[in-house]
């Protein structure tokens, strides 16, 4: 069926070796100066910081050295000018990953609302119709059932579509589309079709959005069986993300998050992808296990500079895979620490710190020397008041009192 | 011809291909096997938005032949089916054609096998007409490792990805947007084939429809959407579910055609006839008016929406296996004992493929966890008790 595109996808294929970065740098173990070898400054802004959804203000560099333990100063604390790499925000990383992947693989090809001449609601996918033309950046109409159906579909003859929902609460239309066919389908077909899609969207909880489009749909799509999920939360790991996602075979959905898609941070210039089962050590730490993942990991790292401040030591993870639980990178850690803290967005009941942990329970009980705290969202509709909005997530304050809880 | 194939896969092969060949050669036919016959078909089209094909339909008498054979193995293998389910072999949702078999093979003569179908529930007999073997189709039912999904899909999941038939889908309408996907992948890869997304009238009434028909309208993909109208959803008829019920208009700007369902060679025409539409201006849509004999399922005896006299009225009047029986008998193709051959043959076929399928082991254990990802990137899926901690990393 797609006889000539095959011809030019092996020609294109057999043409670019690919690096793992994620996958070599970030296979830490126990070893404390893991980051030392890593490129790029990492840069973390304040979650108070002025994120408006397309806004063009550049957010205020706050400098955080990743390892708060060696004080000595790191070569990511200089100036930015001299190191190798370049500079951009997180959308513009999804759309870099996003338009190297169209260019190596013909099949690729991105279906949404506004996608194309709009180039995309948070610009993820601006100049990409221009450049691969309409059918390759697709318009739809306001259908998420049958678009993300039609994407399916379209997977099923061989192409590599990528689905952006608006919001991802919009892609509750689609659910069944998502649950019983692209999930399922290479089940229920013993093999025969495989379904290699990428279902993305910004998710979380936003600026006063309201309750409808501040949803976090990692819960109610983490039993869909056959289905991989993964959440970036860099301008680094969500191009890598974007990049392992397209080339998977399964269908994954790459959670982003409304409010870091202004963040900054200099990526390599070399391709690379990060691996999609993989955790990341964020900072390694003796005292405590912290478990997060997307936006709540800035209010971890906030919360650790206070920490560190008061001689705790915690070890963060952003466990980055959704499903399946990188239980490895993560049992490491506790089998250090013996202590966990998770630290979510998603809402308390059957969230995926609720998954996470009984999983870890299950697996790492004779380890643990006090119970497993979780932080989640309450269980409520995210009101538009801003007061109220920041009761409902996770706030620094409460992740550092939970830690000195934990280690008393 | 599609399911003359099948003989070459059941252990009966060359007994079959023996019975088959000497009612054509025998000297006193009239008409050799490469005469063109014209047919007529039995109403005229009603179209929307477009103009009507022809009436007269061109066969030859293999190809009646053909159509005789593989309706009579499709319906013996739903009666089988029924009586596999009864003696729970079969369990599940078991959903029947019988009665709905000139859609399959009408189908199946005006395209080739690189067109993509698919399809609903109701699915065991496209299977077969896209080339699907009768030992496959009962060891998928019966839950066996030689079905051909490995006995992981059941009835409702028949597939035969080298056939491009997509399926066996159990949500009602969820497979209409699935098939103008396909649609895209085909106008994407620009290989001039077309896609037939078939429902039924219950499904006439999802959204999903309308919106995947708007969007395949609007990129003009090459997706006919076919409604196979048995005048019942389940327990509802059409007229206390559908405002329309004519559901070859419900396309608005999308022509329509209206074909009686239980011709196969007005199937044909018409399949043929949208085919040509189909590559050239975009979507449309084909209403089957046909019936089912059996209920909505084996658990729905069929007869508590609908008179028994309704059922043995459509049966014999509008029988599709008997119109081309007696569209061979009158153009004298073949003698009645001949085509009671034939069908004694198709038992004998489908009765052997049973015995064949029950031979079949049950799939191993093991097979739980397979199939739920691809093994590229080395993701695992593990039981209840993990003793792994990590994914396998590449």
């Amino acid at each position: 069926m797609a006889g000539a595109l095959q011809a030019a996808t092996a020609a294109l294929l057999s043409s670019t070796p690919l690096k793992t970065y994620g996958s070599d740098r970030l296979r830490l173990g126990s070893a404390p100066r893991s980051l030392a070898g890593r490129k790029g400054s990492f840069l973390v802004v304040r979650s108070d910081a002025g994120f408006g959804s397309g806004s063009n203000a550049r957010t205020r560099p706050g400098k955080l050295i990743p390892n708060a333990v060696a004080t000595k100063p790191d070569a990511s604390a200089s100036s930015t000018s001299s190191k190798p790499g370049h500079e951009l925000l997180l959308f513009e990383a999804l759309r870099e990953g996003l338009d190297e992947e169209m260019a190596r693989d013909p099949r690729v090809c991105v279906m949404g609302e506004d996608v194309g001449h709009y180039g995309g609601s948070y610009k993820v996918t601006k100049g990409l119709a221009d450049k691969y033309g309409d059918l390759r950046v697709l318009d739809t109409p306001i259908a998420e059932n049958s678009f993300t159906g039609m994407g399916i579909g379209a997977a099923m003859t061989g192409l590599r579509p990528v689905v952006e929902g608006m919001n991802m609460g919009f892609l509750l239309l689609a659910f069944n589309q998502i649950s019983n066919n692209c999930g399922m389908l290479h089940y229920t077909s013993g093999g025969q079709f495989t379904i290699p899609i990428v279902i993305r969207g910004p998710g979380g909880v936003g600026r006063q959005l309201g309750a409808e489009h501040s949803q976090r749909l990692e819960s109610y799509f983490q039993s869909i069986p056959g289905l991989q999920m993964v959440a970036c939360s860099t301008p680094y790991n969500a191009k890598g993300l974007m990049k392992a996602a397209i080339r998977s075979e399964n269908p994954v959905v790459l959670f982003e998050h409304v409010l870091l898609y202004n963040l900054k941070e200099r990526i390599p210039d070399e391709e690379y992808i990060c691996c999609l089962e993989e955790a990341e050590m964020v900072r390694p730490g003796e005292h405590v296990t912290i478990l997060t993942y997307s936006r709540m990991r800035y209010h971890v790292m906030q919360a650790a500079k206070t920490l560190v401040n008061k001689g705790y030591d915690p070890e963060v993870i952003d466990i980055r895979s959704l499903k399946p639980f990188d239980l490895y990178t993560i049992g490491n850690s506790i089998k250090k620490t013996h202590r966990v803290l998770i630290v979510e967005e998603c809402m308390r009941t059957g969230g995926i710190g609720a998954s996470l942990q009984s999983a870890i329970i299950k697996e790492f009980w004779d380890y643990l020397d006090a119970p497993i705290k979780c932080l989640s969202s309450q269980d409520v509709p995210t009101p538009y008041a801003g007061t109220l909005e920041d009761c409902t997530v996770v706030q620094p304050a409460e992740i550092v009192k939970a830690v000195e809880d934990l280690c008393k | 011809m599609a399911l003359s194939r099948l003989s070459l896969n059941t252990s009966s092969s060359s007994l079959s291909r023996l019975l088959f060949r000497p009612s054509l050669l025998s000297a006193s036919r009239l008409f050799s096997s490469s005469d063109v016959l014209t047919i007529e078909t039995s109403v005229p089209f009603t179209a929307h938005q477009c103009d009507p094909p022809p009436r007269t339909v061109e066969t030859t008498p293999k190809e009646l032949l053909g159509f005789f054979r593989d309706m009579s193995v499709m319906r013996r293998m739903e009666i089988a089916a029924d009586s596999l389910y009864k003696s729970k072999l079969i369990r599940g949702f078991c959903h029947l054609y019988d009665g709905q078999e000139a859609v399959a093979v009408g189908m199946e003569a005006a395209i080739t096998r690189r067109d993509a179908i698919i399809t609903a529930y109701r699915d065991h007999c496209i299977f077969l007409g896209r080339g699907g073997s009768l030992v496959e189709a009962f060891a998928e039912l019966m839950g066996r490792q030689g079905g051909c999904s490995k006995g992981k899909g059941g009835s409702m999941h028949f597939y035969k990805k080298d056939s491009h038939f997509y399926g066996g889908h159990g949500i009602v309408g969820a497979q209409v947007p699935l098939g103008c996907g396909i649609a895209l992948g085909q106008k994407y890869s620009k290989d001039g084939t077309v896609t037939f997304a078939m429902y039924g009238d219950g499904a006439a009434n999802q959204g999903q429809l309308f919106e995947a028909l708007n969007m395949s309208a609007l990129l003009d993909l090459p997706v006919i959407l076919v409604c196979e109208n048995n005048h019942y959803g389940m327990g509802t008829a059409e007229w206390r579910a559908a405002k329309s019920p004519a559901y070859y208009k419900r396309g608005d700007y999308a022509p329509g055609l209206k074909v009686d369902g239980m011709d196969a060679f007005a199937v044909k025409q018409a399949c043929k006839f949208a085919k040509e539409h189909a590559l050239k201006n975009g979507p449309i849509i084909l209403e089957m008016d046909t019936y089912r004999y059996h209920g909505h399922s084996m658990s729905d005896p069929g007869s508590t929406y609908r008179t028994r006299d309704e059922i043995s009225g459509v049966r014999q009047e509008r029988d599709p296996i008997e119109r081309i029986r007696k569209l061979i008998l009158s153009h004298e193709l073949a003698t009645a004992s001949e085509l009671k051959d034939i069908e004694k043959q198709a038992r004998k076929e489908v009765d052997e493929a049973i015995a064949q399928a029950k031979e079949n082991p049950m799939p191993d254990p093991s097979e739980l966890f397979t199939n739920v990802y691809v093994k590229g990137f080395g993701v695992e899926a593990f039981g209840a008790d993990r003793k792994e901690f990590k994914a396998v990393l590449p």
